[in-house]
C-alpha cells in the first residue's frame, strides 16, 4: 500500500493551481474500474477533488506529458515516483522541456500492482478494490466472499526488480528518499542468453508474432518521444503500420530498442501497456546489460546532462567480434 | 534453386576513404573473391544505420558486412568509434534474438589492405554459405 | 521521374573481357527511369565524354549512371562532363564494375550478372539524386594566434610575411613563453635569448601584427573563415600606449617581496614589474594581488615617479571583439607539478629542483646571475644528480604522472650535464635514465659528447628515493646494467619533470569545438597527413599544444601551421562540399544526440517557432547544420532517432534503394 495519502497530494496540487497562473498538474485519475488508472492533466481544483487518485495502480510514468504540457501551460506540477524521475532527467538531458516551467514533487513508491496478477488470483469480474494495510481487498460482481491479496503477491515485474527508490530530480520531496537498489533485473536476460540460438529464436518468434503494431509501447515510452517517428515517416523507407510480415515486427522492435539504447531508463512502461503481453522490457534490458558490460555501468537519467553511451566512445572500446568471445557460449 | 547451387547474397558497406579504396586495391591486384559480395559505398562506416542492415536481411541478404577505417584512422577522426559501439550492440541484439551471429560482421580494412579485403570477403562468404539461406530475418513476402 | 542515361565502359578489355557490356547496357535499359543506354570503349576519353554530353542533350537526361572504374578514379571526371552538358554534377553515379567486378571475377557470366546488379543499384540511387550546390562563405582575412611563445611568434611572423594581418593573444604580460626562460638551447648551445629576442622585436615592429599581451580568449563563435572572438584584456593598471618601459616605477615600488614567476619563485620581484629586460611589449604591469594601492589605497608611489603619467589605478578589464578567418592554437606546455613526487623530496628540500628551475639557475639573467649555486645556502654544488623521466612514461602512476614520453628531457638533461661539466669541471654529474632517446639531427652526437668528452656519468636505472640529511641529499638508486644499488651524497638533485599541456587548453578546446586526446593535447586532423590542422576546420595547431616538442620541431610546425593559415586566408570565398548533413526541422526533437557525435562542432541549436495544425504556435529547439563546417561523415544521421538528420548525396532513402536493388 502506498504510504502517502491522496489528500496530501491534492492539497499540494490545489495550492499550486491557486498560486500559479495558467498552470496544470499532471497526476493520475480513476477510470471505469478501480484498477484502470490513467494519467491525467488537471487544471482546476474541482477535477482534482473529483478524479485525482494515488494508489497501487498509479504505475503510469507521467514524465513524458511534460513535453507537450509545458508548451501549453506556464507552470506544470508533476508528481514523480522514483523511477519516473530518471525519465524526467533523461528528457531534460535531451532538452525536451524547459526545467523552469516545471515544479516536480517526488513521491515515494512502495511498488505498483499488476492488475493481471490480481485477476489471476481473484478472478475476473472485479467490481471494487479497497486498499487495506494487509492487502488489496477485491470484491467481484458475483457476490463471492471478497479476497484479500497481499501487495507483494501482485507486484509488477518491474517493481519486483525495482532498481531505485531514490529520486534523482525534484523540487520538493514528500517523505523520506530511498536509495538505489541492486536488483535482479537482468536475470531473465541472462536466462535467455544461456539458451541456444534456436531456442532464443523460437522464444522471440513466439513473442513478437503476437505484436499487432498498435504502437502502444512506442506511444507510452518517455524515450520514444520523437516529433515524428521514423516508422510514421514515408520518407524513411521503413514506414509500415500494418503487421505485414514476420520481419516487420522484428525490424520495428529491434530499431525501437536500438533508438532508445543508452537513453532507456528501464521504466518498464512498454511491457506494462502491451495489450499482447510481450515482454518488451527484455529487449531494452539486453541493451542496458550489454552497455554496462561493454562500456561500464551506465544508468540513463541518473545524472542530468550525462552523455549516452551511443553518442560516446573510448579508443579502447570492445570490438564487435570480441563481444561473443567473452566466456559465454 | 538447388541447394548445391546455393550462392549467398552478401551486402558490404564500405567507407569511402579506407575500405572502399581497399576493395579497389584488391581489384588492382586482381585478388579474387566471390561475386556474391556487392559493395555499397558510404562516406564513413558511421553513416550505416542499423536499419540499412536489417533492410538488407529483410529483402533477402544472407550476410551483411561493414568495413571501415581502423580505429584511430577514421578520415573523420571518430566516425568508426561510433560504428564500433553501434554494431557491437546491434550484433549482440541480433544474437539475442536467435539470429546466427556469423551473418553480421565488422572489419577494419585500410586503403592499403587490398589483400585483407579479399581474404575477409572469401572467408565471410564461405562462412555465410555454410549457414545456408537467411530465413530468420527475411521478409517472407519477397522470397521466390 | 528522372530521365537516366546509362553509359557502360569497356575500359578496353579491362572490363569487356569479364563483363558482357552489351548485356549490361541492355539489362539496365529496362530499369525504371532509364531512357537511354549505351556502351563504349573508353568512356573517360574525350570521345566518350562527348558521347555523354550529346546523349544528355538528345534525350533530355536528368541523371547519369556510368558503369566503369572506381568512382575514386573518375567520379570527378564524369561530374565535370555532366556539368558541361548542363547537368548538375551531383546527378552522376558510378557503378564500379572494374575494380570491384571485372578485375576480381573470372568468368563472364558471374561478372555480367554482378555488373548488372551494381548498375541497378546505381540507377536506383540516381532516381533519388537531387541537384546539389556547394555553399560559399566569405573569408575574414585576419588570423588569431593564441599563445605568444616561440610557436605563436613564428606562426604570426610567417603569416604576416605572407601579407595577412595577425593578432597574438598572450596571457602573460610579455610574449616569449617558455623559450624566454631557457638558458642555452640544444644541440648547438646558442643562448635562447640571443635567438628569441630578435624575433620578439620583429613581432613588435611588424605593422601586420598586433600583440594583445596580458589577455585571454573569452569566447569564440562562428566557423572557418568567419570566427567572432571575444578577447579579455586584463587591467594592467598601466597605460600600455604611454608607458616607455623605463622601469623607474619598478625601482621605487616599496612592495619588493613578491615571488618572481619568471624565475620560478627563486627570487623576488616588485608589485609593479616588467617580467624581464627584453619583454615585449616592454611595459610595466601592476600585480593587483600584491599592490598596496590597489589593495587598500595606501601607496601610489609608482604614479608619482612615472614622468609619462602612464599609471592608472582605475583601469578595468576590457573586452574586445574581433573577426578572424583562422585561429592558431599555440598554448604550449608546462612542467607537471612535483607536489605528488614525495620520493624525490621536492617539497622538503630547496636543493631538489626541476630542470626549468635549473635553467634559471644557470641563466645570466637568473636569480644567481648565472652562477650555479645551491638554492638553500648559495654554495657551489659538487655532486649533482639528474633524474630523467620524472612523471614521464609512467603508466603505473597515472594519478601523478603521464603515460607518454615528454620527448625533450633527454636532450636538455644532456645539455645541463654538459654545461655543468664545462663550466665547473670539479663537479661530479650523474644522470639516471630509463632510456636515452635522441632521435634528432645532431642529437645523438650531442648526448655522446656529454658522456665521452665531458665525462657525465650516465646510469641506467631510476632513483628510488632522495632524502635530505644535513646539507646533503642522500640519493638511493638502482644501476640496472650492473644490477646493484647505488648511494650518492648529492648537493643538488635536478628532476626532469614531465611536461603537460597548459591548463588553459582544455577550456579553449571547448570554445573552439576542437578535439583533444586524453592527455589534453589537441588532436590533429590526421596524425600523419594533416598534423598541423585540428579536425575543426579553420583551427590550426602550433607547437607543444599538440604534443611534446623541442624548439626545432616547434618552429617547423609553427611555420607549417602558418602556411595552412595563409592557404585559407588567400581564398576570397570558401567552397564547401555539398554532400553534407541537413536536418528536417519539422521532425527534429532538439535532443542534441547529433551534436554530441559531430566531430566538427557543425551542429548548433535554435529555438524556432512552428505553426501547429490548430493555428497555435509552438517554440521548439531544432538542430541546424553549418554547411561550412560539416564534412559529411554522417555520424549524426544514425545518432538521430527520429531520422530528421539526413546526409545529402548519401540519403537514407538512396542507400536503402541501393540495398533494395542489390537484394532484389
Amino acid at each position: 500500500m502506498q504510504q502517502i495519502t491522496r489528500d496530501l497530494l491534492i492539497e499540494k496540487a490545489s495550492a499550486f493551481l491557486e498560486k500559479e497562473n495558467n498552470s496544470c498538474v499532471i497526476g493520475w485519475r480513476k477510470g471505469e474500474f478501480d484498477y484502470d488508472i490513467t494519467p491525467y492533466v488537471f487544471d482546476n481544483k474541482e477535477d482534482l477533488e473529483k478524479y485525482f487518485v494515488w494508489n497501487d495502480f498509479c504505475g503510469a510514468n507521467v514524465s513524458k506529458y511534460l513535453i507537450n504540457k509545458t508548451q501549453k501551460y506556464d507552470k506544470t506540477l508533476v508528481f514523480l515516483k522514483p523511477c519516473d524521475t530518471y525519465s524526467f532527467n533523461q528528457l531534460l538531458t535531451e532538452h525536451r522541456f524547459s526545467r523552469d516551467k516545471v515544479y516536480a514533487i517526488g513521491i515515494p513508491c512502495e511498488g505498483m500492482a499488476n492488475v493481471n496478477k490480481v485477476k489471476a488470483i481473484a478472478g475476473e469480474g472485479i467490481e471494487k478494490i479497497e486498499f487495506l494495510p494487509e492487502g488489496l481487498k477485491v470484491t467481484n460482481l458475483y457476490g463471492d466472499e471478497p479476497a484479500v491479496i497481499a501487495y507483494t503477491d501482485v507486484l509488477a515485474e518491474r517493481c519486483l526488480n525495482c532498481k531505485s527508490k531514490a529520486h534523482v530530480a525534484y523540487d520538493e520531496l514528500i517523505g523520506e528518499d530511498g536509495s538505489v537498489i541492486s536488483s535482479n533485473r537482468f536475470d531473465e536476460v541472462e536466462r535467455l542468453e544461456k539458451m541456444t540460438p534456436d531456442e532464443r529464436f523460437a522464444f522471440w518468434q513466439k513473442e513478437l508474432s503476437k505484436c499487432i503494431r498498435c504502437n502502444a509501447c512506442r506511444d507510452v515510452c518517455p524515450a520514444c518521444s520523437c516529433e515524428k517517428c521514423v516508422f510514421d515517416n514515408p520518407a524513411s523507407g521503413v514506414e509500415n503500420k500494418a503487421p505485414a510480415s514476420s520481419m516487420e515486427e522484428k525490424m520495428f522492435h529491434i530499431i525501437r530498442a536500438f533508438h532508445v539504447a543508452g537513453r532507456c531508463t528501464d521504466c518498464g512502461e512498454c511491457s506494462r501497456v502491451c495489450p499482447q503481453g510481450i515482454p518488451l522490457h527484455l529487449l531494452n534490458r539486453k541493451f542496458i546489460k550489454d552497455i554496462n558490460e561493454f562500456y561500464g555501468e551506465y544508468q540513463a537519467g541518473a545524472v542530468e546532462g550525462s552523455r549516452a553511451p551511443l553518442v560516446d566512445y573510448t579508443e579502447g572500446d570492445i570490438e564487435p567480434y570480441e563481444i561473443f568471445d567473452r566466456g559465454d557460449k | 534453386m538447388q541447394m548445391n547451387e546455393y550462392k549467398p547474397l552478401i551486402v558490404a558497406f564500405c567507407c569511402n576513404w579506407c575500405s572502399y579504396a581497399g576493395a579497389d586495391l584488391a581489384g588492382n591486384n586482381r585478388l579474387n573473391y566471390p561475386a556474391d559480395v556487392k559493395i555499397i559505398r558510404v562516406p564513413c562506416s558511421c553513416r550505416v544505420n542499423p536499419m540499412f542492415i536489417l533492410r538488407a536481411f529483410q529483402r533477402g541478404a544472407d550476410g551483411v558486412i561493414l568495413c571501415g577505417c581502423h580505429p584511430g584512422d577514421c578520415h573523420y577522426t571518430s566516425g568508426n568509434y561510433y560504428t564500433r559501439r553501434r554494431m557491437a550492440l546491434l550484433f549482440s541484439m541480433l544474437d539475442y534474438l536467435g539470429i546466427e551471429r556469423e551473418r553480421t560482421r565488422v572489419e577494419w580494412v585500410s586503403a592499403a589492405e587490398g589483400a585483407k579485403f579479399a581474404a575477409t570477403m572469401n572467408e565471410f562468404v564461405e562462412k555465410v554459405a555454410s549457414l545456408g539461406k537467411n530465413k530468420r530475418l527475411e521478409d517472407l513476402r519477397c522470397s521466390k | 521521374m528522372q530521365r537516366i542515361g546509362v553509359f557502360v565502359c569497356w575500359c578496353g578489355s579491362n572490363i569487356a573481357a569479364t563483363v558482357d557490356v552489351k548485356a549490361v547496357s541492355e539489362a539496365l535499359l529496362k530499369e525504371p527511369g532509364v531512357v537511354f543506354s549505351t556502351d563504349y570503349q573508353y568512356m573517360c576519353s574525350q570521345a566518350g565524354q562527348n558521347m555523354i554530353i550529346e546523349a544528355v542533350k538528345e534525350h533530355n537526361l536528368t541523371g547519369i549512371v556510368v558503369c566503369s572504374c572506381s568512382p575514386r578514379m573518375h567520379e570527378a571526371t564524369f561530374r565535370k562532363t555532366a556539368k558541361s552538358a548542363g547537368l548538375n554534377p551531383y546527378m552522376v553515379e558510378i557503378a564500379n564494375i572494374r575494380e570491384q567486378c571485372s578485375w576480381v571475377h573470372k568468368d563472364i557470366q558471374t561478372g555480367t550478372e554482378k555488373a548488372i546488379i551494381l548498375g541497378k543499384a546505381a540507377v536506383a540511387k540516381v532516381n533519388l539524386n537531387a541537384p546539389l550546390t556547394p555553399g560559399e562563405t566569405p573569408v575574414t582575412k585576419r588570423a588569431l594566434v593564441i599563445g605568444g611563445g616561440i610557436a605563436g611568434i613564428q606562426t604570426a611572423l610567417d603569416i604576416a610575411e605572407a601579407g595577412f594581418k595577425v593578432d597574438i593573444v598572450e596571457k602573460q604580460p610579455t610574449i616569449g613563453g617558455k623559450m624566454a626562460q631557457l638558458d642555452k638551447t640544444f644541440p648547438t648551445l646558442d643562448c635562447a635569448a640571443c635567438i628569441l629576442t630578435p624575433k620578439m622585436v620583429d613581432v613588435a615592429q611588424n605593422d601586420k601584427i598586433r600583440i594583445f599581451s596580458y589577455s585571454e580568449v573569452e569566447g569564440v563563435s562562428g566557423f572557418v573563415g568567419n570566427y567572432d572572438v571575444k578577447i579579455r584584456r586584463k587591467a594592467r593598471y598601466v597605460k600600455e600606449d604611454i608607458c616607455t618601459g623605463c622601469g623607474a616605477c619598478v625601482d621605487k615600488c616599496p612592495m619588493k617581496k613578491v615571488p618572481n614567476e619568471f624565475n620560478l619563485g627563486m627570487d623576488n620581484r616588485h608589485a609593479i614589474y616588467i617580467p624581464f629586460a627584453q619583454a615585449v611589449p616592454k611595459v610595466a604591469t601592476i600585480d593587483p594581488n600584491t599592490c598596496n594601492m590597489l589593495k587598500n589605497g595606501k601607496c601610489g608611489v609608482c604614479a608619482k615617479v612615472c614622468t609619462a603619467g602612464a599609471i592608472d589605478y582605475k583601469q578595468k578589464d576590457t573586452i574586445i571583439e574581433e573577426k578572424y578567418g583562422a585561429i592558431v592554437v599555440a598554448t604550449g606546455f608546462n612542467p607537471i607539478s612535483m607536489e605528488k613526487f614525495d620520493e624525490f623530496a621536492y617539497n622538503q628540500s630547496k636543493d631538489v629542483i626541476t630542470s626549468l628551475e635549473f635553467e634559471r639557475l644557470t641563466n645570466a639573467a637568473g636569480p644567481t646571475q648565472g652562477k650555479l649555486l645551491r638554492p638553500s645556502d648559495n654554495v657551489h654544488p659538487h655532486t649533482i644528480v639528474f633524474v630523467q623521466c620524472v612523471g614521464s612514461r609512467c603508466s603505473a602512476c597515472a594519478e601523478k604522472g603521464k603515460e607518454y614520453c615528454s620527448k625533450i628531457c633527454c636532450m636538455y638533461t644532456a645539455k645541463h650535464a654538459m654545461l655543468v661539466r664545462d663550466k665547473y669541471p670539479d663537479t661530479e654529474v650523474y644522470v639516471f635514465y630509463i632510456d636515452v632517446r635522441t632521435p634528432g639531427k645532431a642529437f645523438d652526437e650531442f648526448q655522446r659528447r656529454a658522456v665521452e668528452e665531458y665525462g657525465v656519468k650516465y646510469i641506467k636505472g631510476m632513483v628510488g628515493k632522495v632524502s635530505p640529511e644535513g646539507n646533503k641529499l642522500k640519493v638511493q638508486a638502482s644501476d640496472l646494467l650492473n644490477n646493484k644499488q647505488i648511494h650518492i651524497d648529492a648537493d643538488l638533485v635536478v628532476l626532469a619533470a614531465a611536461i603537460e599541456p597548459d591548463k588553459s587548453a582544455r577550456p579553449l578546446a571547448t570554445m573552439l569545438t576542437a578535439s583533444m586526446d586524453t592527455n589534453d593535447f589537441f588532436t590533429e586532423a590526421h596524425p600523419k597527413l594533416r598534423p598541423v590542422e585540428s579536425p575543426t576546420a579553420g583551427v590550426f595547431l602550433s607547437g607543444a599544444c599538440q604534443g611534446p616538442k623541442d624548439i626545432p620541431e616547434t618552429v617547423s610546425q609553427a611555420s607549417a601551421a602558418a602556411v595552412k593559415v595563409v592557404g585559407l586566408l588567400a581564398k576570397n570565398k570558401l567552397t564547401g562540399n555539398p554532400c553534407i548533413a541537413s536536418s528536417n526541422e519539422l521532425m527534429c526533437n532538439g535532443c542534441s544526440s547529433c551534436e554530441r557525435v559531430c566531430p566538427y562542432g557543425a551542429i548548433t541549436y535554435v529555438d524556432k517557432e512552428f505553426r501547429m495544425p490548430d493555428r497555435t504556435t509552438k517554440v521548439r529547439r531544432v538542430a541546424q547544420v553549418n554547411a561550412a563546417v560539416c564534412q559529411g561523415c554522417g555520424a549524426c544521421t544514425v545518432a538521430c532517432p527520429s531520422g530528421a538528420m539526413d546526409l545529402r548525396g548519401f540519403t537514407s532513402a538512396q542507400i536503402m534503394a541501393e540495398v533494395d536493388a542489390i537484394c532484389k
